[in-house]
């Protein structure tokens, strides 16, 4: 049997936040951190969807600044850790990763595109000196070979990563893919490896499981999956599953499926369901979090929002170019013009 | 013509570039290729295209005081706050292209004129050089600018290790920049890297948040900055915008290279050179047409 014990990293409180444009308030984050901290979920991450500095007009502005969302979590938590998540690129060290650090952040998740690993040397770095925890996070894997994932991560441990968790941003991953990167990457660092599913295409708890049998020990999920697009892999769901395998996750299965349940009363506007937009931003391998832009813009532009999604896969867009949505709607309108002259 | 005699520090991608630049053209010559090592790529390019070489870094010019009337310093920030005061001392200009900001913040569309009184300029960043021109026409067209944001992509290939490991001050110093051509009361820069085959050009994208946008005056001063860019940037160009979109008024610049000593796609690295070049070619016209020197 399983004995071995997983750790659950939860941010409904970052991810969800794309899900309604990152107007989480004091009072929702006060609440929620509450319910998960009761749970004993180990670490609860805070902030905008895109992390720590990432509030802007290029990804929505968040309605409640990084020094207040991390103080509220602080005073809301006692057992739980706190996490963020920060992106160099957007995030500084004197702006926003010092500040943060103040508030009394424990676990610093410094993240880049899967083959930027080297962005994050200065961040981790800093991080570390500092006494705090620090995994680091390479986002949009799919995008690359389990080979060239390996290099990227070695360099994350190279840095000082205590933990690197691969994230499957766009919801592409089928459970094989997930279980071959998770073989080769726990085989060949002496860190921690770590899964993020999303759930376009209806395989969150399946990678998420699969990652955890391939030997991965630091898993994320939200409440009721919330998250970006179709939403992340759900923590009250993977809990019991994860339970009835025989794994340990330290977390009271009654208070998880309270804490989802407060969730989806006071944090959410609707549950996050695979929407079919959803399921064409997982098969071009386009970034979740896109969904929200692409549906006005469609919109502003006549254009049906999953041409926009192939297109922005095809020209292999990632996560945080939100701004190109509108030169490939702009293009794909005129070129509708075109066709029709 | 009397040409204004330069040196280069800096043997890395932008010094080469740059290089390339010099020779080509006709109111600069190039006097010294100064870095570390003589077997670095861009020590061997400048030998092989007979230009003056030393590996012996700012000594050479405080040993050969001379060689030169203005210095091209693209090594670091840190290496930069050494030099400054050394070039000052020995009455040379300096175009500084580290993010060190000791000098004027200088972009040859908006402020050409101010940067000729000042004898060290700084060329703030390349997303700085492809968006400040965009900010500054918002600045002196919209009223009450609440906030600008520039996001920057460019390809990961041209993107070397010191960019990596200095894109926490490529920020800051860009929001700087934009802030003090802008007027606005709050900036930010963000820059993403992207790895696609074939490389992407670099792209940057200007948001602003103001009162009432006008955007057919926007317009209207856009078109003749832009047409003052494409002088010593031939491959700029807005390709979206000016337009109201989400409450933000939004425009999109593509910056395409020379592809000198660096490819078309690196058009950041492109524009920040062209830039500095573009400063130096004005200190040469300011010089005394009578001069005896030769």
């Amino acid at each position: 049997m399983n004995d071995r014990r997983i750790i659950i990293s939860d941010p409904t409180l970052r991810d969800g936040n794309h899900a309604v444009r990152h107007e989480l308030s004091v009072e929702q984050i006060a609440a929620y951190c509450k319910a998960a901290d009761a749970a004993g979920v180990s670490i609860v991450e805070v902030g905008h969807g895109n992390g720590l500095g990432a509030s802007s007009l290029q990804l929505g502005e968040a309605r409640t600044p990084d020094h207040l969302a991390l103080s509220t979590a602080r005073a809301n938590l006692t057992k739980s850790k706190l996490g963020i998540h920060v992106i160099p690129g957007f995030a500084t060290i004197e702006r926003d990763l010092k500040p943060a650090l103040e508030l009394g952040v424990d676990v610093v998740r410094v993240a880049s595109h899967c083959t930027e690993a080297d962005i994050c040397e200065r961040h981790i770095g800093f991080a570390r000196s500092m006494g705090v925890e620090v995994w680091g996070c390479l986002m949009m894997s799919h995008m690359i070979s389990p080979a060239l994932l390996l290099e990227q991560a070695r360099k994350m441990e190279s840095y000082g990563a205590e933990g690197v968790v691969f994230m499957d941003s766009a919801g592409h991953y089928l459970p094989d893919d997930v279980r071959q990167r998770v073989e080769l990457l726990a085989s060949e660092l002496s860190i921690a490896v770590g899964f993020h599913g999303h759930n376009n295409l209806g395989l969150a708890i399946a990678n998420t499981i699969a990652a955890a049998d391939a030997g991965a020990t630091l898993l994320d999920a939200c409440a009721r999956g919330f998250g970006a697009g179709a939403g992340n892999t759900q923590i009250e769901v993977l809990v019991a599953v994860l339970e009835r395998l025989g794994y340990s996750t330290g977390i009271n299965l009654y208070k998880i499926l309270d804490a989802a349940d407060l969730a989806e009363k006071t944090l959410m506007k609707e549950v996050p369901t695979i929407k079919s937009v959803s399921v064409v931003s997982g098969m071009a391998g386009v970034f979740s979090g896109f969904m929200r832009p692409v549906t006005r813009i469609a919109q502003e532009f006549n254009l049906d929002p999953r041409d926009i999604f192939f297109e922005l896969g095809r020209r292999k867009i990632v996560a945080g170019q939100e701004d190109i949505i509108l030169e490939v709607a702009k293009d794909l309108a005129l070129r509708a013009t075109k066709g029709n002259q | 013509m009397r040409k204004l005699k330069v040196a280069i520090i800096g043997s890395g991608n932008i010094g080469t570039d740059l290089l390339i630049k010099v020779l080509r053209s006709p109111l600069l010559e190039c006097k010294a290729f100064i870095g570390r090592n003589l077997s670095s790529a861009g020590m061997v390019k400048a030998s092989s295209l007979g230009v003056t070489v030393s590996a012996e870094g700012i000594d050479y010019i405080l040993k050969n005081p001379d060689c030169c009337d203005l210095v091209f310093d693209a090594t670091s920030a840190k290496s930069h706050l050494e030099h400054a005061p050394i070039l000052k001392k020995l009455n040379k200009l300096a175009i500084d292209l580290t993010p060190a900001k000791i000098g004027l913040m200088s972009v040859p569309s908006v402020n050409l004129t101010d940067s000729l009184a000042e004898s060290n300029i700084n060329m703030i960043t390349c997303g700085g050089q492809a968006s400040i021109p965009v900010a500054y026409a918002i600045g002196q067209t919209q009223t009450d600018v609440e906030y600008i944001e520039v996001v920057s992509s460019i390809a990961s290939r041209s993107a070397g290790p010191a960019t990596r490991q200095n894109l926490d001050e490529y920020i800051k110093t860009t929001e700087d920049g934009l802030k003090e051509f802008s007027g606005a009361k709050r900036t930010k820069a963000i820059l993403n890297l992207n790895p696609a085959e074939p490389c992407v050009d670099m792209q940057a994208t200007i948001f602003a948040k103001v009162k009432n946008p006008d955007i057919p005056k926007l317009s209207e001063v856009l078109l003749g900055l832009v047409a003052k860019i494409r002088e010593y940037v031939p491959g700029y160009e807005i390709i979206l915008g000016p337009i109201v979109e989400n409450d933000r008024i939004v425009v999109m610049a593509r910056v395409r290279g020379l592809g000198d000593y660096l490819p078309a796609y690196a058009g950041n690295l492109d524009i920040i050179n062209c830039a500095a070049i573009a400063m130096a070619e004005e200190y040469a016209r300011a010089l005394p047409k009578t001069g005896s020197d030769k």
